[in-house]
């Protein structure tokens, strides 16, 4: 019987859990000795012209250099994040003469103790001469202040797709709104840290880098670009990495220059953020001001719709100025919509860069088309399931392409809604709600759904290496390159190459993360690694299967093709012959008495693939607070055939944990000078398990046609069904005393207002 | 994230703790749980030139019947004043108040006279102790006064403690037997108060404290009045936020904040059974 499918407990938890993992501020690899503990200076000001003077600084004890951007004028500035971003919004090494948000670097410190790092810090003399502070993207949009004058305007990019002409022409009823989605802090238990060395002189000299990445290769030739070497000279090693949520893919300009400066200074370095730091510099997510219009008949059938997003960059764009482009392909979410147009804007301003957040661009798009739709059906009167019934694409229509470019691959939306709707016992809840409103009861209940699909491993289709090597004992070393931080790689990945190899799970160990064990690779992100590293895993496994039964076909002096691999006794044998059994040992041996037999191969996908589900969220609303309690999520997430339930559900649960958080506590905010306002977790309302009610996931696997295992990404899933699911409710709660919409997170100070303005507006 | 440096001076008595005061008067600064005063000093907002750690003081660590009057060591931490049988007897508001603060680790660090002495407006011990009319035991040099909890708070994070008296006793009249009712609105489970009230009947009278409505813990004097004069829970409740000034904040805005006391005030007293 195959392992696949099968509740294997995840096989790194028992360290995770009891001794802890190994980040970078707990290596001691003995080439740290000594090492230069570095300390960041960052801007306090949004928007400023600065000058440093760290001469005070540098002639303390202890103090090994005190380096500002005039140090590092050789220096090419570090290449820009994404290709696409024009190189005029790129950033310096440091703060060139001007700096644009709060936390921005400004002088870098090397201290002999990590200790005295911010003692030092507080002596480095910065002068500030204020520039108007842009943190508004509505005020980036005019360019009446440009951060980046040699760009000559603020808009770093734009995407387009459909036509306005005569969008709502023939509809019945069009509704629009304003909506805010947020930005929010990613929030990675392990903040970003950093340690190199560098071994050999002139150009034999090679790097040795960790740090806290999701993407090993990647961060690897940015280091390589950024410092003009061959990738070769750069040894770069994740370690254990306690999450990173999209934020830490690749790496940033504090870990580049870690590299730097060990060259310059000829010693080891280490650098470790504070919490504070993470919150200010490492990168928020979403930030899109949205405006969304809907229209149709009466009778419930959606006919256009047109989705406008102002996207705020940040400072210096990232990630985030693309993701846009990912909000546009899955405007028209689940829905077969005639006619649809999306307008879309990137412009910078004087707050943190925005990075790639769980779901990047495909939560936005959700939340704005499932926030439109349960508008559309509170104007017609309709119950917001049916509406989406009516409006679902059909499951016999796949593979389709939407109207905005998307090519879905696999789905059944109304079998997912049906689902969810059944398990939640929608009917119930319905009635439920209005016996409380019918009796005055000040503890409303509001139910909200969502149906969502969106893409992972996307958009272009996706690659992937791996690599099988069978011991010469019969054990099995897994090489991929994706770079687990949290997924459990290590268990799924086992149990792939276990199902065709015939080897016991307990026999496989999962490499990855370390540039010089593994060949080439794309990290984690995007939900791209079991449909592609996975894949590639598997083929690999199949294919030291076809290359062991050559082997064996010679130990047995019979054709490979009368030789078959009996996965229960995890050995060969002759076709009729099963008494006389080469085990995986000898067959291994017999390739290379030292090393094993060695099996590389490349997987690549025919296409993204596209997950998709249905949320129902149950909330109850204080009517005289305001306060929001989450009672209840049910949810399908159909990402195709599951590998682990174990693990899946994990994956679920944390997602659907950050979508809730969105919709009812998170926001970081700036003041209207730039000043953030949640640099902590006291500040910044970041849930724990006290605010969450138990998760009830319902099973629904539709396999993907693009790749052998039929599977699909479910990383971030829940973030983007949870969040839409969870304000539809919240508004759904307070809907019959006229409320219309509000704004996440969905805070009780918000709904009172809303409750208050609605009555205001009634009189 | 790391502290400026600090000179750190352990005290395992009131004696030990008196004299590294008298020897470091203003610079110094008592650690006792640590949960308010580490990450002030983390986030460099506060920079003690001497920490004075009395977390070992075990002889101002117990909870005591003293004859219609319960006496309360200042080091006594949340989690035993939560669970003890004295404190659940006399005064359940106080049993109850504790053991809503924080989250487990903070009630098992923090203490009792540590809250008082921090005077943070927003936080459940000096609340709960306004509502019940407790006072604290003050001791230094020129010798032990006592001081009404309403006295003690002079501003925010303020007290009428001078830098070498140390707060060693909190004495709360019995309560036992009398309605009481605490009512806290926060965004998560962990936070501080938005707004609290703490309401606690004596005889005839009720008492009603409000945290985060001002710059220090307040008793909600209109609604007091209103009770006084006959008036029920909802009327009187409407008055709550009288003569208060709370702050705006990410949290909530001043006109919320006002809002939450009215509405926590009615609840609080309708659990007293008012």
């Amino acid at each position: 019987m195959s392992i696949l499918g099968t509740r294997v407990m995840r096989v790194e938890d028992p360290k995770f859990l009891t001794t802890g993992g190994v980040y970078v501020d707990d290596l001691r690899d003995p080439r740290l000795d000594g090492a230069g503990h570095v300390t960041y200076v960052r801007s306090v000001m949004a928007h400023a012209r600065v000058t440093v003077d760290g001469s005070a600084a540098a002639a303390l004890d202890g103090v090994l250099a005190v380096v500002t951007r005039a140090d590092l004028a050789d220096l090419a500035p570090p290449p820009v994040p994404l290709g696409f971003i024009p190189p005029a919004l790129g950033r310096p090494w440091l703060a060139d003469g001007v700096v644009r948000y709060v936390g921005e670097p400004i002088a870098a410190i090397v201290t002999e103790s990590r200790y005295a790092g911010e003692d030092v810090a507080e002596l480095v003399s910065v002068d500030y001469e204020p520039l108007t502070a842009v943190v508004d993207p509505r005020v980036s949009a005019t360019d009446e202040t440009l951060l980046f004058p040699d760009h000559g305007s603020n808009t770093a990019l734009a995407f387009e797709a459909g036509s306005l002409d005569g969008l709502f022409d023939g509809c019945d009823v069009v509704v629009t709104q304003q909506i805010t989605n947020q930005r929010v802090a990613p929030v990675p238990l392990e903040v970003r840290g950093t340690a190199c060395v560098w071994e050999g002189d002139g150009d034999d000299a090679r790097l040795t880098l960790w740090a806290s990445t999701q993407s090993p290769h990647g961060a690897r030739d940015q280091i390589a670009t950024a410092l003009s070497l061959d990738p070769d000279r750069v040894h770069f090693i994740a370690p254990d990495v306690g999450g990173g949520f999209g934020a830490k893919f690749g790496v940033s300009v504090e870990d580049l220059l870690l590299a730097v400066l060990s060259r310059r200074l000829g010693r080891p370095m280490r650098w470790t953020e504070t919490r504070t730091e993470n919150m200010l510099g490492m990168g928020h997510g979403r930030a899109q001001l949205q405006t969304v219009t809907i229209g149709g008949s009466r009778d419930g059938r959606i006919t256009a719709y047109s989705l406008d997003v102002l996207q705020d960059s940040g400072a210096y764009p990232h990630f985030g100025a693309v993701l846009p482009f990912m909000t546009q392909l899955m405007a028209t979410g689940t829905y077969d919509i005639e006619r649809i147009a999306v307008r879309t804007k990137s412009v910078v301003t004087n707050t943190a860069p925005v990075v790639a957040y769980r779901g990047a661009g495909r939560p936005e798009a959700t939340a704005a088309i499932e926030r439109a739709v349960d508008m559309f059906a509170a104007e017609i009167g309709l119950d917001p399931v049916e509406v989406r019934r009516r409006n679902l694409f059909a499951k016999e229509a796949f593979p389709l392409t939407t109207q905005v470019g998307a090519a879905y691959d696999s789905g059944d939306y109304a079998g997912a809604l049906d689902k969810v709707v059944a398990a939640a016992k929608y009917d119930e809840l319905r009635a439920e709600q209005q016996r409380r409103r019918d009796s005055g009861d000040t503890k409303l209940l509001g139910i909200g759904v969502s149906s969502y699909v969106e893409i992972t491993a996307g958009p272009e289709a996706g690659t992937e290496f791996a690599r099988i090597n069978v011991k010469p004992d019969g054990s099995v070393v897994v090489y991929t390159g994706t770079s687990p931080h949290g997924q459990g790689h290590a268990t799924s990945f086992a149990m792939l190459a276990a199902d065709e190899l015939g080897v016991p799970i307990e026999r496989i160990t999962v490499v990855h993360g370390d540039t010089d064990l593994v060949a080439r690779g794309g990290g984690t992100g995007g939900s791209r690694s079991l449909q592609l590293g996975g894949a590639a895993v598997h083929q690999g496994a199949l294919e030291t299967v076809d290359r062991a039964r050559e082997l064996a076909g010679d130990l047995f002096e019979a054709a490979a093709g009368d030789v078959v691999l009996d996965k229960a006794r995890g050995g060969f044998h002759v076709a009729g012959s099963p008494d006389d059994v080469r085990g995986w040992a000898e067959v291994a041996a017999s390739a290379d008495a030292e090393h094993g037999l060695i099996v590389d191969t490349d997987f690549t996908a025919q296409g993204a693939t596209f997950p998709f589900g249905a949320h129902v969220a149950v909330v109850e609303v204080d009517a005289e607070t305001g306060k929001v309690t989450l009672l209840s999520m049910t949810t399908v997430d159909d990402a195709g055939p599951v590998i682990n339930p174990v693990v899946v559900e994990g994956q679920r649960h944390g997602g659907i944990a950050q979508g809730v958080a969105q919709a009812l506590f998170e926001e970081v905010r700036y003041d209207e000078d730039g000043n953030p306002q949640s640099t902590n977790l006291a500040d910044y309302a970041f849930p724990s398990a006290a605010e969450l009610p138990d998760f009830t996931l319902v099973d629904m696997a539709t396999p993907s046609p693009l790749n052998p295992l039929g599977v699909k990404g479910i990383g971030e899933a829940g973030t983007i069904g949870a969040t839409p699911a969870v304000q539809n409710a919240v508004v759904d709660a307070v809907a019959h005393l006229g409320v219309r919409h509000v704004e996440m997170p969905t805070t009780a100070e918000r709904v009172w207002r809303a409750i208050q303005d609605a009555r205001e507006g009634a009189k | 994230m790391i502290p400026a440096p600090f000179d750190y001076v352990r005290a395992d008595s009131y004696d030990a703790a008196a004299a590294a005061l008298g020897e470091h008067g203003d610079e110094a600064k008592l650690l006792a749980g640590g949960q308010s005063l580490l990450p002030l000093m983390k986030l460099r907002l506060a920079t003690p030139a001497v920490v004075v750690d009395v977390s070992r003081a075990r002889d101002l660590a117990y909870v005591r019947d003293d004859g219609g009057v319960l006496a309360i060591g200042a080091l006594t931490r949340h989690c035993d004043v939560a669970r003890s049988a004295d404190v659940t007897a006399h005064a359940p508001l106080l049993a109850h108040a504790a053991g809503s603060v924080g989250d487990p680790q903070v009630r098992h660090r923090g203490t009792v006279g540590g809250s008082v002495a921090h005077a943070d407006p927003s936080a459940d011990i000096p609340t709960a102790l306004l509502a019940l009319g407790a006072s604290y035991v003050v001791r230094g040099p020129g010798g032990t006064r006592e001081v009404s909890a309403a006295d003690f708070s002079t501003g925010f994070l303020e007290t009428v403690l001078a830098p070498d008296e140390l707060l060693v006793e909190i004495r709360v009249p019995s309560a036992r037997g009398e309605a009481w009712g605490y009512e806290k609105f926060t965004r998560r489970a962990i936070d501080w108060a938005t707004v609290a009230v703490a309401v606690q009947k004596r005889g005839g009278e009720t008492s009603v404290a409000l945290a985060n409505m001002g710059s220090t813990v307040l008793r909600a004097a209109a609604t007091e009045a209103a009770l006084a004069s006959g008036a029920g829970a909802a009327d009187a409740a409407a008055h709550a936020d009288e003569g208060t000034e709370p702050a705006a904040d990410v949290t909530a805005s001043a006109e919320f904040r006002r809002h939450l006391a009215r509405v926590l005030t009615k609840r609080a007293l309708v659990a007293a059974g008012r």
